[in-house]
């Protein structure tokens, strides 16, 4: 059965970091969402728990660290060695230094090849450059093989998750997505709707002219590309085309083989709570003389995008440690009730709200350092350590200008009102003869408080300032106890 | 400048000055300490957790268990390869039988309709396995090429139970495998294609095989 | 580049003769009752509190809305009123935890960086202090109830204190701890958080309201007055009879004869 595919390929929800509140209220009144989000996070918070149980956690997160650290410190010399090293093994290498340059090498080399049909593994990195869109324009289909992201196209959305795209639909809905979209038979049965999704891909497999992949980790000692993955569709979309591009970060480099053994236990069991993924790809070269299968030609896309940017700045810099496991949005509080779509972004969550601002810039990002309590459960489990909620409050400090200025966007936020109110506190908190008499009056004209004060009262009563303060019942407790000392001697 | 450079400089002429490279530690991955009894045991449990199927066999009949694995699941169209010992030993002991026996050695243009249509099961040798996360390792050849594992909808992996290591880590190191270079392709296979993408719940042989058996072969000394 | 270390195990001293209270700016507005029962326990002990007059704010509502250069202002401010070595005790996870770990850095590379480590080094956190250093042996005199323990966040994660409040619940006689499903999960305060995002905070504290009501216990003590404000705020709300009350009000209302 052929699968038909809309002509129209944008999503038809456009959702923009901009509109975070509209996007935000809307969900959280979505019933489906809450329940399709809390109910998918509690379970890979339960699993990522059991599987390093029998683990030493906090060494082997220490570890990944360090190895990230490592690599991020040697970088441009690792990404010639990594360069050097596929060129030897017939990987032609290419540089991009912003999503549109790398979205132009992939057409051009599609192209090249009079493409018309690309298959797709699931990268993120294209998702940030809008690939697919840029190929659609130019006459070429790009179809993902992913399940999740399959869904995810099928339905004209974008992922809301970055492991799992499709973690906002229910079985129900991804039923009438398939029956919908490619005429399958409506069923709650999931091996049924898999079956299906397989002889769909199975054909388009065969018959792409291009296979595009993410890479998970790229090896500079060795030149070795690595992709992790459990459904196939990854090691079909980089052996069965006659041309492989693989497109990554310039950060996602480790230096030396043994360096992924570690990566990649703490990925599979932070991502979802597995031991190892059913495939661990290691790709070295195109097809060699003599070999029967893989692809002839492999290109290896190096893409840039901000990511220099960041990499100047000693505390920024650790935001170039992750590893794109998602754990960190798996244990947001804010995440698990508002959806992966309300932050607009192609990566949501916690490790979105540090990565895009350097991405889009602070104009178009500015809700999203401040969307989070900083309760700190994202860096708590985050397998390479990245100090999360400190990155959130380096982004607010630039947001209103009061940062180094190197975040594009810096100061954005910056509002006479809102200045002057941190200000007048500054004065008062530093003035504490005055802090006293404040809050002596606040207690004496506790009953003019108004009851409604803004957004907190819409959901909670506020407290009454209190009519004595700590300061004067220190002072009068203190007044008791001298008074009590004299009388005893 | 190309981009290349542009993004080599920024990254060199770094603002905040160089960085320190830390040393690492690697002793939490570096083996388990497990017995040859233990490495066999935790790699079966972990396996047949993601439904791949273990069928132990001593080395000296292991193509009886293959034979009877064939007839079990009904297959009458098996991939190989011809060289190695395991697809040649194979080819022995079923010649003759009802088992159509089809070339894996050839350039996958010539027989690709074939290895996506018509054939029932792929075997493959493997190089060793690791106990951790129960996975097997591979490194294909032209004999046994790298869709061998992929295409069929089920895949017969021999392993020899004296090869399981305990770690990735492990394998990585005492193999050289940095040294010694690495191949056009290397695997790790860990079970059946699977996918958790439909509302959480498991699914097999997404686009990878729906079955794995692993023949896992024993000497005198495993037992 | 940060190493971001996790909780470096603390050796702690024994118990002092003096410290000081830092009492928090929220307390010292909204719930002084809490600071005083907090230093009438640590008196309790044979310890004499003192009270620099002169404290006002620790900074950090300045700081977590990026206004590092009015945060450190007031935090300076701060720094030189405990100039004796004694330990300085706060009954807040959150404030603790910004004079703890942020205060070095937000001092690093100014004049002030030797004090604010030295300084930073001698924070504890209220239920730290007497669970560690103090040993706290409680008598409870109080009817038998059950209670739920909220743990901040801050104590939880950014101080690593976790159990410190129920270890000293479980001291308590006639007391039964009984735990909220999702408990380690945020109530939504963050500071402002609250008012910035309000819906999502509202949806955060409702589901923490919920999971303390489920247990049926009348009563939730904690460590931290900005989640105490933000989830007894929601009961008042709602005209639920569910109480709160910081744990050091709790501990000395219950023991106090």
């Amino acid at each position: 059965m052929s699968s038909t595919m809309d002509t129209d390929r944008e999503p038809v929800q456009t959702f923009t970091p901009r509109e975070f509140h509209r996007q935000a209220h809307d969900a959280l009144g979505n019933p489906q969402i809450r329940a399709n989000f809390r109910r998918a996070m509690d379970g890979l918070m339960t699993k990522r728990r059991e599987v390093f149980s029998d683990w030493e956690l906090e060494t082997l997160r220490e570890l990944g660290a360090n190895i990230r650290l490592r690599a991020l410190a040697k970088l441009p010399d690792l990404l010639e060695q990594l360069e050097a090293n596929c060129q030897a093994n017939g990987i032609k290498v290419h540089w991009a230094e912003d999503g549109d340059e790398a979205c132009r090498i992939i057409r051009q080399i599609c192209e090249r090849h009079e493409a018309k049909a690309v298959i797709k593994g699931k990268s993120m990195v294209t998702e940030e450059m809008h690939l697919n869109a840029h190929l659609e324009a130019a006459g070429i289909e790009a179809l993902e093989s992913d399940l999740g992201e399959y869904l995810v196209q099928l339905n004209q959305q974008t992922p809301s998750h970055i492991i799992m795209p499709a973690i906002h639909l229910n079985t129900d809905e991804i039923s009438e997505i398939m029956h919908d979209k490619t005429g399958t038979e409506r069923t709650r049965d999931v091996d049924i709707m898999t079956a299906a999704a397989r002889a769909q891909l199975r054909e388009r497999f065969m018959a792409a002219d291009v296979g595009i992949s993410g890479v998970n980790f790229a090896v500079a000692e060795t030149g070795t590309l690595c992709l992790v993955e459990n459904e196939g569709n990854g090691r079909m979309t980089t052996t069965v085309p006659p041309v492989h591009i693989a497109v990554t970060g310039i950060e996602k480099v480790v230096e030396h083989l043994r360096d992924v053994a570690p990566l990649y236990a703490l990925l599979t069991r932070s991502a979802t709570g597995q031991h190892v993924t059913t495939y661990f790809n290691m790709i070295g070269s195109p097809r060699k003389s003599g070999e029967r299968d893989g692809p002839r030609e492999v290109h290896l896309v190096l893409v840039d995008s901000g990511r220099s940017n960041i990499y100047q700045d000693d505390e920024l810099l650790d935001t170039l440690r992750c590893i794109r496991c998602g754990a960190c949005m798996n244990h947001c509080p804010v995440y698990t009730r508002v959806g992966g779509h309300t932050y607009g972004t192609t990566y949501p969550g916690p490790i979105g709200s540090i990565l895009m601002p350097h991405m889009m810039g602070l104009e178009e990002t500015k809700d999203l350092p401040t969307a989070s309590s900083l309760c700190g459960a994202c860096g708590e489990v985050c397998p390479v350590k990245i100090p999360i909620p400190d990155l959130l409050v380096r982004l607010r400090r630039e947001a209103v200008g009061e940062g180094r200025g190197n975040v594009p966007g810096a100061g954005v936020k910056r509002s006479k009102k809102e200045v002057a109110a941190w200000k007048g506190f500054q004065w008062l908190a530093t003035h504490p003869g005055v802090w006293r008499s404040s809050t002596a009056l606040a207690g004496k004209l506790q009953a003019l408080m108004p009851a409604k004060m803004g957004p907190w009262t819409d959901y909670r009563t506020l407290p009454k300032p209190a009519k004595v303060s700590l300061h004067k019942l220190v002072e009068r407790h203190q007044a008791d106890q001298a008074r009590a000392e004299e009388e005893q001697s | 400048m190309s981009a290349r450079n542009n993004i080599l400089k920024r990254l060199r002429e770094r603002a905040d000055g160089p960085l320190t490279a830390p040393t690492s530690d690697f002793s939490v991955v570096t083996g388990r300490g497990w017995s040859q009894q233990e490495r066999i045991e935790r790699f079966e449990r972990l396996i047949t957790s993601v439904h791949g199927e273990v069928i132990h066999t001593p080395r000296a009949s292991w193509t009886m268990a293959l034979a009877q694995v064939l007839e079990a699941k009904g297959i009458h169209r098996l991939a190989l390869g011809r060289e190695h010992p395991v697809a040649a030993e194979a080819r022995v002991a079923l010649a003759g039988s009802e088992v159509m026996l089809i070339d894996a050695g050839r350039d996958v243009e010539s027989w690709q309709e074939e290895q996506f249509h018509a054939t029932d099961a792929g075997l493959t040798s493997t190089r060793g396995g690791i106990a951790e996360t129960g996975s097997l390792w591979l490194w294909p050849t032209p004999d046994e090429p790298r869709l061998l594992s992929l295409v069929p909808p089920i895949h017969i992996a021999v392993l020899d139970a004296d090869k399981i290591e305990d770690t990735f880590f492990d394998v990585i190191e005492a193999h050289r495998w940095a040294d010694e270079g690495m191949p056009t392709n290397a695997l790790l296979i860990s079970g059946p294609s699977k996918t958790a993408d439909i509302e959480q719940t498991l699914a097999y042989g997404v686009h990878g095989p729906r079955e794995l058996v692993v023949l896992v072969r024993h000497n005198e000394e495993t037992g | 580049m940060t190493s971001a270390k996790l909780y470096p195990v603390r050796l702690y001293p024994p118990k002092p003769q003096k410290v000081y209270f830092f009492g928090t700016c929220l307390i010292d507005l909204f719930y002084p009752q809490a600071g005083l029962d907090g230093i009438r326990l640590l008196e309790r002990e044979g310890i004499e509190v003192l009270y620099p007059q002169a404290q006002t704010c620790c900074g950090q509502p300045a700081y977590t809305s990026g206004y590092t250069d009015e945060a450190r202002a007031v935090a300076a401010a701060q720094l030189g009123l405990f100039p004796e070595p004694w330990p300085i005790v706060v009954p807040s996870g959150s404030c603790g935890g910004m004079m703890r770990n942020h205060y070095p850095r937000l001092f690093a590379d100014t004049e002030q960086a030797a004090q604010a480590e030295e300084v930073s080094g001698r924070i504890y956190e209220l239920t730290e202090f007497l669970l560690h250093v103090c040993q706290l042996q409680l008598d409870d005199l109080g009817e038998p109830e059950k209670v739920v323990m909220h743990t901040s966040c801050s104590a939880r994660r950014e101080m690593g204190l976790a159990e410190t409040g129920p270890a000293l619940l479980a001291r308590m006689g006639q007391v039964e701890l009984v735990e909220q499903d999702r408990a380690a999960e945020c109530c939504g305060f963050g500071g402002t958080f609250a008012v910035r995002h309000p819906e999502v905070s509202a949806a955060m504290v409702e589901d923490k309201t919920q999971a303390i009501e489920a247990t049926g216990a009348r009563h939730f003590v904690t460590s931290d007055c900005g989640c105490m404000m933000n989830i007894a705020g929601r009961f008042e709300h709602q005209d639920k009879a569910i109480s709160g009350e910081h744990i050091a009000s709790y501990l000395w209302r219950r023991t106090n004869s």
